[in-house]
């Protein structure tokens, strides 16, 4: 069968491989650059566990034929660990705060997390705006609750000091709050 | 030495949330699943399965056009040993031979070393099947259609029986009827079953994604007739469970086997999710229809219950399943006089298994969803109606077991009213809804008075209600009745040559946190932290059976085998260094003294029942847990009385366990458990079209995503239990007991109408709705 090869920049090193005009950017990532870390779970884009960023972007590897990815960034879960290795700020939160049980739809959270991290930089995106986010990624295990919580305190983590004492002013909060009430009056209207 | 432990004090870990040990490996995508261990030379397996429910294996041809070269094709005359997967009954063969009983039912098998190749090679079988009539509801097989199982369908029947139902209906002030109906429920797992088989010397390796690795073991030794030795069992990171991968595994780690046998090759079978959803088991569907007599002060006097629930083809797990239904079908309430008959059916359906809850919260949603019907019948607030009939110590269940310590019913209760602002919250719903249809009333007068043709409906009129339910539940830890007596489980701690404590069983981590609590309760009974102590992969050939991964039955009856094995680890080093042990350093420089002068370590302890503990198969009488724990939940919701759609916007509940060994695993337990809960009770709905499941994707099978999914307020009431390892009671399924009937119960206070069967889909309760306004 022909192959094509296929250049992009994998969780910041270049790659090239050659792949079947149709094989699945998941595939590739998993058995051409062996990095196991994006799983499958459903093969039809809607569990979510083979989320990857590509330019910046999560979008479901299954989804995606590689050829797709030519010349693209790509960012798996084996790309979200500090230089040296550490655990980000989100991967540490998701550690300490049980964010990860089973830990299979884990990668794919972590990263459809780190795109609206990076969306929402400077800010820490209320509880209703991570579920959004996230609902494109399935997990059967926690109920959400805590990776709700591990994102929002990794959000917290990431901003400059100035900004989150700024949010911990009085009135701040108060405006925080005046603004979830005046949208839970427009949901119940 | 009582001194020891008062010299230096103990690391305290227990009770401390720490960070979950293997959490490290899951965020950075280092933890290997089965699918993504590589195997050099791998075979790809495949399934050919029946697509009849029920008939005779006509003839099997293999497409003469197709390139069968480099394909293994495996099938019923290739099982060395005998074609049975070993569970309760030895009824469910691995491959059919002749007869098929249910849709998606094993016929052969095939695998080749492209997945591409294996899976064209399945599509190139060809399987003449001729149909004979299949018994597909329980109704039918009741009326006999066709028989699936013995003369009557019938796989099991239980009748727990207190005190004089029919004199106890006669003499209460009222006696209230109802039906209850639940539906299938898909696990929903996200990592599909997997399995990956090859030989070892002699005899086989088996590794994969599993909950009981003793289970499998069991069942390989019979399917090729060798002895325990040989055959050895592994567990890989496991994405999921709930009672999923608690026998089917068996049947794939089998299929994966009979290839690898066959092909002298190792053979990795992964099913994709169309085939998990197809194939493997459910939660028991099940009808429950309730008589309860009751005064009019409200206190309860008698019950009288009778089940069904739909085991599917074979018996796997369904005896055991309906058994626990049937005990907790009295909920957690005193009653004089108790009649629960319970029977689990046969129909050509695939086989029903293990799913969290198992069994109870199928009988539980019946006598919450009734208890509300009660109290509405009386004019009593659901709370107050609760509280006065929860059991409290010392009373009696329907089996004649005596409550003796932690008993949570009322105190979680009282917490969840609490967190909940129970009477206020329903109070002002009910004033918000009046004043909703008021306003909708208005609003339509004056459309009708001077009507504005072709304007769609502005947003705001939206015809909203809102309702807040609660409910009540118990849940038995352990395996019931007899059943952990028959385990005789048993737990080992190790000394390893670097001088760390390695703890033994075959009890897994799939996701709920084994490997942090077991660690904790250990750590803490040998004075060092729960970082230094290794827990062993759950390997046949290393650990010993400590039973399977299932029952709310790890942390309370493992782990606390593992903190009986830890204390006399630490006596036993102690006495040898003639000095108390605290902390990491000491332990492994005493430790390492001891290997080499005395040489290898190892303390085992085996399960034995509390005192005090009796029970009797026969009768159904005893002690059918040494404990129980409890839950309370209320759920408020919001209903669109146009669309139908339920959203849940609220849940507080309370649970007691006894003592939390971690409160962080132990409420992502609760909150995972109640989601899954409100699922079953709102979205899942498996369909089924000539005995196969229609909607066996993740398009159609819909399970709560984040967006769907409220906040969920958790807390704990301690009531430690004397014989759990510090206190602690079981967890794992009691979360999936409650939610349910209080979002039946939320839905009745917001509209009126009263859902007895889940779930409650937009069509179901619109249905409900359309015929309330006709009546």
């Amino acid at each position: 069968m022909s192959r094509i090869a296929v250049t992009f920049t994998l969780n910041g090193a270049r790659r090239r491989v050659r792949v079947a005009p149709m094989k699945r950017l998941l595939d590739v990532l998993r058995e051409d650059c062996a990095l196991t870390g994006t799983k499958e779970g459903c093969g039809e884009g809607e569990c979510g566990a083979c989320t990857v960023l590509i330019d910046g972007r999560a979008a479901n590897s299954c989804l995606i034929p590689a050829v797709h990815a030519d010349g693209a960034t790509l960012v798996t879960v084996e790309g979200l660990a500090r230089r040296g290795g550490a655990l980000s700020a989100l991967q540490q939160a998701f550690v300490t705060m049980g964010g990860a049980q089973c830990g299979i739809c884990t990668p794919g959270i972590l990263v459809s997390a780190q795109e609206l991290l990076l969306r929402s930089r400077g800010r820490v995106p209320g509880d209703a705006e991570v579920r959004e986010a996230l609902a494109g990624n399935l997990c059967r295990c926690t109920g959400y609750q805590k990776i709700v919580d591990a994102v929002r305190a990794a959000a917290r983590e990431a901003m400059p000091a100035r900004a989150r004492a700024a949010r911990r002013a009085p009135k701040a909060r108060a405006t925080a709050k005046a603004r979830r009430t005046a949208k839970r009056a427009r949901r119940a209207r | 030495m009582p001194s020891s432990r008062t010299l230096k004090p103990a690391p305290v870990s227990v009770g401390v949330s720490i960070p979950k040990l293997e959490a490290g490996e899951k965020v950075t995508g280092r933890a290997r699943y089965v699918d993504d261990i590589a195997v050099p030379g791998v075979l790809h397996g495949r399934t050919v399965r029946s697509t009849v429910a029920r008939g005779r294996i006509i003839r099997v041809e293999l497409d003469p056009a197709f390139d069968w070269r480099g394909v293994v094709i495996a099938d019923h005359k290739d099982i060395p040993g005998e074609n049975v997967v070993a569970l309760i009954a030895d009824d469910q063969p691995l491959l059919a031979a002749d007869e098929i009983r249910h849709a998606e039912e094993p016929i052969l098998l095939v695998a080749h070393e492209d997945a591409e190749r294996a899976e064209a090679a399945r599509m190139a079988v060809r399987v003449e099947v001729e149909p004979l009539p299949a018994a597909l509801t329980v109704e039918d097989a009741l009326a006999r259609t066709a028989l699936v199982h013995g003369d009557d369908n019938v796989f099991k029947e239980i009748t727990i029986e207190r005190g004089d139902v029919e004199r106890g209906l006669a003499e209460s002030d009222l006696v209230v009827e109802g039906e209850y109906r639940t539906g299938w429920q898909e696990q929903l797992y996200i990592e599909n079953n997997g399995m990956i088989a090859e030989r070892d010397g002699d005899g086989l390796l088996v590794r994969g994604s599993l909950q009981c690795p003793y289970y499998v073991h069991k069942a390989l030794m019979r399917i090729f007739a060798l002895a325990p030795d040989r055959v050895r069992v592994i567990q890989t990171v496991t994405g999921g469970g709930f009672g999923g991968k608690e026998e089917y595994p068996s049947m794939i780690g089998g299929h994966a086997a009979l290839l690898a046998w066959k092909s002298g090759r190792p053979v990795k079978i992964v099913y994709d999710r169309l085939e998990d959803i197809a194939a493997t088991t459910k939660r028991h569907p099940s009808v429950t229809r309730m008589r309860v007599g009751v005064m009019k002060n409200g206190r309860l006097v008698a019950v009288d219950a009778d089940i069904l629930m739909d085991g599917g083809a074979y018996v796997t797990l369904s005896p055991v399943v309906l058994s626990r239904g049937a005990i907790h079908a009295a909920g957690a309430y005193r009653w004089r006089d108790a009649r629960i008959h319970a029977r689990a059916v046969a129909t050509h359906t695939p086989p029903n298994g293990a799913f969290r809850g198992f069994g109870a919260p199928q009988t539980l949603f019946a006598t919450e969803c009734h208890l509300d019907r009660i109290a509405e019948r009386l004019g009593m607030d659901p709370l107050a109606l609760r509280l006065a009939n929860a059991v409290r110590i010392g009373d009696v269940t329907p089996t004649g077991q005596v409550l003796k310590e932690s008993v949570g019913a009322v105190d979680v209760l009282t917490r969840t009213a609490a967190m909940a602002d129970w009477t206020r919250t329903r109070e002002r719903l009910t004033r918000e809804n009046a004043a909703a249809a008021a306003h909708e009333t208005r609003r339509h007068r004056r459309r009708a008075a001077a009507p504005r043709p072709g304007s769609a409906p502005a947003p705001s009129a939206r015809r909203l209600r809102r309702g807040i339910g609660l409910s009540l539940a118990l849940h038995g830890a352990g395996f019931t009745g007899s059943g952990e007596v028959r385990l005789a489980s048993r737990a080992a701690i190790s000394l390893g040559a670097d001088g760390r404590p390695v703890i033994l069983t075959a009890n897994t981590e799939i996701g709920q946190g084994t490997i942090t609590a077991f660690s904790q309760l250990v750590g803490e009974a040998l004075g060092v932290p729960p970082s230094f102590v290794i827990v062993h992969d759950p390997d046949t050939r290393a650990v010993p059976d400590s039973g399977p991964t299932v029952a709310s039955r790890t942390v309370m009856v493992v782990g606390g085998l593992l903190e009986q094995c830890a204390r006399a680890m630490r006596e036993r080093l102690e006495l040898f260094a003639e000095t108390p042990i605290a902390g990491a350093d000491e332990f492994r420089r005493v430790a390492k003294r001891f290997l080499r002068e005395r040489g290898p370590l190892k303390i085992e302890r085996q399960y034995e029942k509390p005192p005090g503990i009796t029970w009797d198969d026969d009768t159904y009488r005893g002690d059918a847990y040494s404990v129980f724990s409890y839950a309370g939940c209320a759920v408020e919701v919001e209903v669109d009385l146009d669309t139908g759609e339920t959203t849940v916007l609220n849940v507080a509940t309370a649970h007691d366990i006894g003592r939390a060994i971690h409160p962080v695993l132990a409420a992502g337990q609760v909150e995972g458990g109640t989601v899954q809960a409100l699922g079953w009770a709102l979205l899942e709905d498996v369909r089924w079209k000539d005995g196969r499941v229609w909607n066996h994707q993740l398009t159609n099978y819909i399970i709560p995503t984040s967006a769907d999914t409220p906040p969920i307020h958790v807390e704990f009431v301690d009531d430690p239990y004397t014989y759990g390892p510090r206190g602690a009671k079981g967890v794992g399924e009691l979360p999936m007991d409650t939610p349910a009937p209080a979002v039946v119960a939320a839905i009745a206070h917001a509209t009126g109408v009263r859902a007895d069967e889940i779930p409650v889909t937009p069509e179901r309760l619109l249905a409900a709705l359309a015929a309330r306004e006709k009546s």
